[in-house]
């Protein structure tokens, strides 16, 4: 049995705003009967442009029924923009929580409203776009890779929970733990600081210095820093690495492999003489 | 509230005399029965007395029957063991809509390297027999097939099966832990080699179930210890529950007639009054050869666990195939063998009876259910007025 909140309960047994608004302004259908869960929604505005009725119909389970309930309570009231910000673990907290296995509920809402909204603004569904990683549950990429940015996703299994994707044949879980690898990737980049110029060209010195030459000159060969241009770091080689024809493998593997690491991802090492 | 429980194929209650009859053996009968002392030595005779009761219920002789601590231990020790004692053979014959004690052990056999063939079911749950007869190899150890399908209480020609079996050779299992106790069992008239029964599926406690091995089949057993049941299975014996066991196999033969009339009867008036009362619902499984408890009931364009949540806010128990239930995310596995569209599987009731259910109980399900239905259709996308855009949605 799931252990499901009093609200997820209470809005199970006791749904709010069931049925569809006439002549909608916004409206869509996400799921599917085959996915077991689907969830149609309507919205209507008021003059000023808010949500004066929502409707919700759905075919699910508890916690389906009880998000679809939920959505309707929160964006009553709001401009489009703001029930455009919606986000699925929004709807998971007005509800006090779901079971990690219903995620998927609370993102079939979040869908929904922003497939209704889109169909508002006369835009194409954001769902219907995108190459299908799951082919049981007909979910894409984009979709995928959402659902990891948002809700910080680590494992296959969590992508399951909240999107499904991965919970048939399995067939995907490859190409799944690839999106989350990447999207994690993204994350790092995004988290790192902005390097101003000056603090980049000292972090390069500083990391050329320390990492790089003793190396080299263990081997009888240097290395000198000439200019930094942009992402383009300009170096001059000394000493044994000058006369050396592996020198620009060295240049590549070793030295941008390094500063890439400990300075800036996008860095590009170029050898000039000098 | 006291529960209307109609989930009896998932678990039983313990028969009230069986629990008394058990409880001794907790509290001052501790003895070992392998103990040379007279203390321990009466708690070994009253074992023997269980053996002789569970043999009586399918018609056994006492030393054919090994006691374990469940169902799935029975399934996996009668698999192993054939494969052991076959050690040339790398074939296993099953069915798509087994439980998953033979099921997952399948799987993990096929990754062992043998080769697993799974028989399919037609649209009414019943296997293919020619692709059965088909089946059989000059490789092929042990053929393991259920004696009734835990979800749509399904009986398989079991016996036919295992003729065809012992004529080519083959070892035959059964996985018998719906039928004991609901269908009779006669393992003396019988070709099946292996057969497991489990106790909380027929008024006994949980952990204690048994495995029949005729006399003379070669046997490997899969818990290796102590002497205990002769070297088949090693460990100190659950000795209140297997008294608890033997007890409630004795009652299950006093009992097998009022199964196959009283609860019978229920069961189909829970079903015929459903059908009539509710729009666009089926019976899953065929319903003129099976188990006389089990009613599996699909309501179209509703989902399985808003049901179930519903009906427990009555208090009333049953199970579902939807993929909700499961937290597996596809229906079950024996509706999908069988081609149970996807607007019937997700919205499947298991309703499994006992000798415990009053028909006033069933009465209040049959007041109860349709209501819930309407409700949760009112809810759904899917469910318009009118057969026309039912069938367009299909």
């Amino acid at each position: 049995m799931w252990e499901y909140t009093d609200k997820v309960k209470e809005h199970f047994l006791n749904p709010r705003n069931v049925g569809e608004v006439e002549n909608p302004d916004g409206a869509a259908t996400v799921g599917s009967l085959a996915c077991g869960d689907a969830l149609k929604l309507t919205f209507k505005l008021d003059e000023a442009g808010r949500i004066v009725d929502a409707r919700f119909k759905t075919f699910g389970c508890a916690s389906a029924i009880a998000s679809a309930s939920a959505l309707t309570e929160m964006i009553k009231g709001m401009t489009v923009e703001e029930a455009a910000k919606i986000t699925n673990q929004d709807i998971a907290n007005f509800l006090g929580g779901l079971p990690e296995e219903k995620m998927h509920c609370s993102v079939m809402g979040r869908e929904a409203l922003e497939a209704a909204i889109a169909h508002y603004r006369g835009e194409p569904a954001p769902t219907e776009e995108g190459k299908i990683i799951c082919e049981c549950f007909g979910v894409t990429e984009e979709e995928i890779a959402r659902v990891v940015r948002e809700n910080n996703l680590r494992t296959i299994e969590e992508v399951t929970n909240y999107t499904k994707a991965g919970g048939g044949c399995g067939g995907c879980h490859e190409a799944i733990q690839e999106i989350i690898d990447r999207v994690r990737g993204e994350a790092k980049e995004i988290i790192r600081p902005k390097l101003s110029n000056i603090q980049k060209i000292k972090m390069i010195e500083e990391t050329i210095d320390r990492e790089i030459r003793p190396t080299l000159q263990m081997d009888g060969g240097d290395l000198e820093l000439i200019d930094v241009v942009g992402n383009r770091v300009l170096v001059a080689t000394r000493g044994a690495c000058a006369s050396c024809a592996a020198s620009h493998l060295t240049m590549k593997q070793v030295v941008e492999a390094k500063l890439r690491e400990l300075v800036w991802p996008e860095l590009e090492v170029e050898e000039v003489s000098q | 509230m006291n529960p209307i429980y109609l989930d009896n194929n998932a678990t039983t209650r313990v028969a009230p005399e069986v629990l008394e009859a058990m409880l001794p053996y907790l509290r001052e009968f501790y003895g070992n029965p392998s103990s040379m002392h007279t203390f321990g030595g009466q708690v070994g005779r009253k074992v023997r007395g269980a053996r002789e009761q569970v043999a009586g219920l399918i018609n056994a002789a006492p030393e054919e029957i090994i006691f374990t601590s469940c169902g799935t231990e029975s399934d996996n020790t009668a698999i192993r063991s054939a494969l052991a004692t076959n050690p040339g053979k790398r074939h296993i014959v099953t069915t798509r809509v087994e439980h998953p004690a033979v099921l997952s052990l399948g799987a993990r056999l096929a990754q062992e390297g043998y080769r697993v063939t799974e028989i399919p079911v037609d649209a009414e749950g019943c296997l293919n027999m020619a692709r059965y007869a088909k089946s059989l190899t000059p490789d092929t150890a042990i053929v393991s097939v259920m004696w009734a399908n835990n979800e749509t209480g399904v009986i398989f020609p079991v016996e036919e099966m295992a003729a065809q079996a012992r004529n080519r050779g083959i070892l035959f299992h059964t996985d018998a832990v719906q039928a004991v106790g609901k269908i009779p069992i006669d393992m003396k008239n019988s070709s099946i080699d292996m057969l497991s029964l489990s106790g909380h599926k027929l008024h006994a406690p949980k952990g204690v179930g048994a495995l029949y091995v005729r006399k003379g089949t070669r046997y490997s057993p899969f818990l290796i210890g102590g002497h205990q049941e002769k070297g088949r299975r090693g460990g100190t014996e659950n000795v209140p529950s297997i008294i608890a066991l033997g007890l409630a196999c004795e009652l299950a033969a006093q009992k097998m007639t009022r199964e196959n009339t009283y609860v019978k009867f229920l069961r189909d008036k829970l079903e015929d009054s459903l059908l009539e009362k509710v729009p666009r619902c089926r019976v899953n499984g065929d319903r003129t050869n099976r188990l006389p408890n089990t009613s599996n009931i699909s309501f179209e364009f509703v989902e399985g666990e808003a049901i179930l949540l519903r009906l427990d806010e009555y208090a009333i128990c049953a199970s579902s195939g939807s993929a909700c239930t499961s937290g597996s995310l596809q229906p079950s596995h024996v509706l999908r063998a069988m081609g149970v569209p996807f607007t019937m599987a997700h919205g499947s009731i298991r309703f499994s009876l006992s000798i415990y259910n009053t028909e006033q109980e069933i009465d209040t399900v049959i007041d109860t259910l349709p209501g819930i239905i309407e409700n949760l259709r009112a809810l759904s996308p899917y469910w318009e007025v009118g057969d026309a855009i039912c069938a367009r949605v299909e």
